[in-house]
């Protein structure tokens, strides 16, 4: 070490902490080749996904600072991308998982702390099911997806052995306890921090990390950025190679793809299809891309009030969305279609699937012509916050319906408000995209076409017979009756075809590009990035 | 005075003529004349007085005249650079930024127009009032401008369009709001030089009441000092729709806008695609330009001091 | 004087009452329910209810703002509802950045428009009188926001002179320990040079676009006062008196002429404020411009109403000062209510 240097440090040392870092220049080299510096267009607004309204960002911080008892294996798709396996399960901060008839035990690895060097036990885990139940909110709704609904179904047995018992056969109990939300808390010192307003210590977790997962928050700063450290005596999984992430907001597109071809960002997380499609050509990073599974952008019209209560009126429109320019003006191309299959009466489980429309603008005319309904004025609405794929959608979707007699106005609803509009189901024609965690057709059914009208029911659409498949394909998969199941699912699907409710249009893409001396990048179902497994070279 | 001076810059304009100088209502054709003598003197003020012209002409035409339908969009010509056939280039679908560019002009003169005439009628009259009466109702007056003016203007332009919700009407009702103040401190200030001026007390005593003498008296006479400020609001009114849009909070789409033409292409300069913010950008340039080099030629031919 | 400065306060008083209240109706008629957005995805009825309940959202509209009102005076600013943290701790830890960065435009436009206007003024009605109000109003003709993202194409992307639009400091370097919150005074009085260099690289392409934008207003009144000035009869004196040009213009015409200038600057300052907002947005700056748009878009009060008062007081403020300064440095002018 320079004499410089030292004296550097020394009155660094000397002055403490706020000062220590920039003095030590050696370290920087070194340190850059175990840092990860990524950008995305908007950060964290709360570190602990249990909290009140913490956004998508959030999850990601959440995922990387908790463990979970169980997660996914990775898989090599047939790419050569990398992504979760939904169908396996791996232990996590359990290393043992015995699946009974109506109760599921796990053994906890021994020797796991949280990052305070507190041992993790089966009492954590009991005390973080049930915070993830008793906050109620999103919570409380994931968990209930896979029937984790009680406080008394968590059993620590004792310090070692943790029992989940079901209040009923569900098939999504084991993938739902592999999402981000029972994640496993510490619960010493969240009690320490609780108060009576507050028991569950979410003022805490909002601006701290309290897991014993892979990564801990050394520093958030809203709206710019989020720094990652390791933690070095994680056991959940094989020691991540990066030792830090420095995560940065950089709300430019422009700038995001600037930062990125200088050389200047390691990576970049999802880029629009044009900067994508664009980058690639030029060859220069690495790009790589996954299609969002369970998920669909599609054209969604409310159903209970005129003219969309027509069913011939939403087949006229079915007919008459310009798929194929939207896929290449929208998404240059980079998008799975949804339309243009052989019929809206399906043959097959997959999903999603093409549905049996295209663009045919003497269909569509005959119909609406069959339909009795005149001239349509409407509004068609999109989030701004997504105007980048749904702008573009809206102007070509209206140009389009103008040519069958439906004038609409677009109408762009900032990000507060489309939750709130959505909520309301007011609004008559959107453009919008879902896609549920877990992979499976049913779920997707539950949220966006079930009789409970969730808020993802933007259509409104309630119908007994649908309801009646949506429960029976749950009911069967339990049990895992397959033939029952299958024609459930195909009957649920052809009745949401036929009745277009909502007009699939295509599954997208989640995009992310990175230098070329990154590697391990690994798609989720949460489309967060996992940093665990992320190398750099 | 240190006041008023403050104002002034704000609305990025020469101060006003002193408020000492009464302006005598000249005859029509010494207007035109000394029009005519200061742009002979001072070429840029010509120039501008050619552009202010030639816009409010595309204003007027522009519709008529395009090659393209402005809103026809056309996926086998996504993003192409200018050419013969598309001189400007395309958009992300495919449509025509020559044509858009083009008829915009009418409805970005329409929000810089109806802005001002808004402000000025508001603004303008709150003013004179305050000036001419004093009292309580100066002190009303005065303390609305005051407290717009105490916010940062552009973010409560930001409340406005995003509470009353984004429309060409909100727009200019907001741009209108924060230049209220503006308007109201040059008016007041020269109403109230004028509220005991020879030619209104004479009208006074020729039994003329209060409303009369501000509109049939004070009004034509502050009118060439408001004109001032009218041009100069009107190219700061493009700008502040185009930073709304930037923001995502600008004109609706598919209607073609430069500000919201300039806000959405820039996310394509630097993938190459230059002309999608250029065009559109240039014609907001050259409009907001046009407006304020014009505010300094009025304030040439309305400043007494300069004639001579 | 100390009574004139407390008689000119008084008068600043209904101005921040009508800041607060204006405010606050604003922000509760933004369209945005901030309970269905913090009920997350998968919010019931219900569950968006006791939030509402728990924002107190629920209260008439009279009861919020006493509440509101009743926490200000304890000069509590409220938290923010999205990232839950402190509007006032937020607003300071930002404001800093902001304030450098408008400084810095402030003081690069300074130095550009004054010698123009002068120019401007001296050859009146010359071609370089004409440059000069063209290049001027050229600057304040673009949206800000266009000449940002312009200047970052070119020395950024294109030329590689200006460091990645990425925020105060690049992600690599740490900032220099909290004493004023500006960087670059903090590291120089550290004496850690190499953070002062980065910190400074950093805010060369920000504070130019904010020059850029505010040439206009100041060459314009540069001009126009050293007309007035030169026009005046001890000017004339002067000249008469044989005092060769140069000193006429930079003692005598300058030295008057600046005292408008100077009166101008606080509202420029506050003009700049305002410009930042979109500045700050372009180049992932962490100021409070940022955060107030992000809160307004999210519907989330507390910030933006937080961001608006601290503006007002730092307006109000900012001319008091001018005004007791112009009465300090040009005795014959009083201060008036």
């Amino acid at each position: 070490m320079k004499r410089r240097e030292f004296l550097k440090s020394a009155t660094a040392l000397a002055a403490g902490t706020a000062i220590s870092a920039p003095a030590v220049f050696s370290a920087e080299a070194q340190s850059r080749k175990e840092t990860l510096l990524l950008v995305s267009e908007g950060g964290p607004n709360n570190l602990d996904i249990h909290g009140v309204g913490t956004n998508r960002p959030g999850y990601e911080a959440s995922w990387n600072c908790y463990d979970r008892l169980v997660t996914h294996p990775t898989k090599t798709l047939a790419d050569g991308t990398l992504s979760y396996d939904k169908d396996k399960f791996i232990p996590e901060l359990a290393e043992d998982m015995k699946i009974g008839d109506m109760s599921v035990t796990f053994k906890l690895k021994k020797g796991a702390k949280f990052q305070d060097g507190t041992p993790v036990t089966a009492k954590d885990v009991k005390w973080s099911f049930d915070r993830a139940i008793g906050v109620g909110g999103f919570p409380r709704v994931q968990m209930k997806a896979g029937s984790l609904e009680k406080p008394e179904q968590f059993v620590a047995v004792d310090d070692n052995t943790f029992r989940v018992d079901f209040l009923k056969k569900n098939r999504l109990t084991i993938p739902d306890l592999a999402t981000i939300v029972p994640g496993i808390y510490n619960m010493a010192l969240l009690k320490s921090k609780a108060t009576d307003k507050d028991p569950w210590a979410l003022e805490y977790t909002k601006s701290n990390t309290a897991g014993s997962g892979a990564y801990k928050v050394t520093s958030w700063k809203p709206g710019v950025e989020v720094v990652y450290e390791r933690n070095d005596a994680w056991i959940g999984g094989k020691l991540p190679q990066l030792k830090k992430v420095i995560w940065r907001t950089i709300p430019s597109g422009g700038n995001r793809r600037a930062l990125m071809e200088r050389g200047d960002a390691d990576m970049s997380f999802d880029l629009p299809a044009k900067d994508f499609t664009e980058m690639k050509k030029e060859n220069k990073l690495k790009l790589i891309s996954n299609t969002i599974g369970n998920g669909m952008y599609s054209l969604e019209l409310n159903v209970v009030k005129p003219p969309f209560n027509n069913e011939k009126v939403r087949q006229a429109i079915a007919y008459a969305i310009p798929y194929e320019k939207i896929i290449e003006a929208a998404m240059f191309g980079h998008a799975k279609p949804l339309f243009g299959g052989a019929s809206n009466t399906v043959t097959s489980t997959d999903w999603p699937q093409p549905t049996g429309y295209k663009y045919d603008l003497e269909k569509a005319k005959a119909l609406m012509k069959e339909s009795g309904v005149g001239p349509i004025e409407s509004v068609i609405s999109f989030d701004l916050g997504d105007a980048i794929s749904s702008e573009p959608m809206a102007v070509l979707i209206q140009e389009s319906l103008g040519k069958i007699g439906i004038k609409l106005a677009i109408n762009k609803v900032p990000g507060a408000n489309w939750r709130s509009q959505m909520a309301k189901k007011e609004m008559p024609m959107m453009v919008n995209f879902f896609s549920g965690w877990l992979d499976y057709p049913e779920y997707f059914f539950f949220w966006c076409y079930s009789g409970q009208n969730a808020i993802f029911n933007t259509p409104s659409y309630v119908n007994k017979e649908m309801d009646a498949f949506i429960d029976g394909a749950y009911a069967a998969a339990a049990i895992g009756e397959k033939e029952k199941y299958a024609t459930d699912v195909k009957g649920f699907i052809s009745k949401a075809y036929n009745d277009v409710p909502r007009i699939p249009i295509f599954q997208p893409y989640l995009n992310v590009a990175t230098q070329k001396n990154i590697s391990g990048y690994q798609y989720w179902f949460h489309r967060q990035v996992d940093y665990r497994k992320l190398v750099k070279a | 005075m240190t006041e008023t001076t403050a104002t002034e810059a704000l609305s990025i304009a020469p101060p006003p003529a002193t408020v000492a100088q009464a302006v005598v209502k000249p005859e029509n054709n010494s207007i035109f004349r000394h029009a005519r003598y200061v742009m002979s003197e001072n070429p840029v003020t010509g120039m501008a007085f050619g552009l202010f012209a030639l816009i409010a002409v595309l204003a007027l035409i522009g519709p008529y005249i395009v090659p393209h339908d402005p809103l026809a969009s056309d996926t086998a010509a996504t993003l192409a650079p200018p050419s013969l056939h598309h001189w400007f280039g395309t958009d992300q679908l495919g449509r025509d930024i020559f044509s858009r560019v083009v008829v915009a002009t009418r409805l970005d003169f329409v929000i810089a127009v109806s802005s001002v005439v808004l402000v000025f009628v508001m603004g303008g009259f709150a003013g004179i009032a305050a000036g001419f009466f004093g009292g309580w109702t100066d002190r009303l007056v005065s303390r609305l401008a005051d407290t717009i003016m105490a916010f940062p203007l552009f973010v409560l332009a930001m409340g406005i369009v995003a509470a009353l919700g984004n429309t060409v009407t909100n727009i200019v009702i907001a741009t209108a709001i924060i230049n209220f103040p503006l308007y109201v401190r040059v008016a007041r200030a020269e109403a109230n030089v004028r509220r005991e001026a020879g030619f209104v007390q004479a009208a006074r005593l020729a039994g003329n009441g209060d409303f009369r003498i501000l509109l049939a008296h004070i009004l034509p006479n502050i009118m060439p000092i408001m004109m001032v400020q009218i041009s100069l609001t009107m190219g700061y009114a493009i700008l502040n729709a185009a930073g709304l849009s930037f923001i995502g909070l600008g004109v609706k789409p598919p209607t073609p806008e430069w500000g919201i033409m300039v806000a959405e292409g820039a996310a394509n300069i630097i993938s190459g695609e230059w002309w999608i913010a250029l065009f559109p950008g240039a014609a907001l340039m050259i409009a907001v330009f046009t407006f304020n080099l014009l505010g300094d030629g009025l304030r040439d031919l309305v400043d007494p001091q300069r004639r001579t | 004087m100390l009574a004139t400065i407390g008689r000119r306060l008084l008068t600043v008083i209904p101005t921040l009452i009508g800041v607060v209240i204006v405010t606050f109706l604003l922000t509760r008629v933004l369209p945005g329910d901030p309970a269905v957005y913090f009920a997350g995805p998968a919010a019931t009825p219900q569950s968006i209810a006791d939030i509402r309940k728990g924002l107190g959202l629920d209260r008439p509209l009279p009861e919020q703002f006493a509440r509101y009102v009743n926490d200000l005076a304890h000069g509590n600013f409220g938290n923010s509802l999205s990232t839950g943290r402190p509007v006032a701790t937020e607003i300071t830890s930002r404001l800093p950045a902001s304030a450098e960065l408008t400084f810095l435009g402030l003081i690069l436009s300074l130095v550009i428009a004054v010698p123009l206007g002068i120019l401007a003024a001296v050859k009146q009605g010359s071609w370089i009188d004409h440059t000069c109000r063209v290049v001027a109003t050229a600057g304040v003709s673009l949206p800000v926001f266009f000449t940002g993202l312009l200047l970052v194409y070119i020395f950024y992307y294109q030329l590689g002179w200006a460091p990645a639009p990425i925020g105060r400091l690049d992600a690599f370097a740490t900032a220099p320990p909290n004493y004023t919150g500006f960087y670059l005074i903090d590291s120089l009085v550290t004496g850690n040079f190499e953070t002062f260099r980065a910190a400074l690289s950093q805010l060369i392409l920000p504070a130019v676009t904010l020059a850029v934008f505010s040439l206009a207003p100041i060459a314009r009144m540069t001009r126009a006062s050293m007309l007035a000035v030169l026009a005046s009869e001890f000017i004339r004196t002067a000249r008469a008196s044989g005092l060769d040009t140069r000193t006429v213009i930079i003692t005598y015409a300058f030295r008057n002429a600046m005292l408008p200038v100077v009166t101008t600057l606080g509202m420029v300052f506050s003009f700049l404020l305002g410009a930042n907002v979109l500045v700050e947005k372009v180049f992932a700056w962490p100021g409070i411009g940022s955060y107030a748009v992000e809160a307004l878009l999210q519907s989330d009060f507390a910030p933006v109403q937080g961001f608006v008062l601290t503006m007002a007081v730092m307006y109000v403020v900012l001319n008091l000062l001018i005004d007791i300064l112009y009465g300090v440095i040009d005795p014959r002018v009083r201060l008036e209510g």
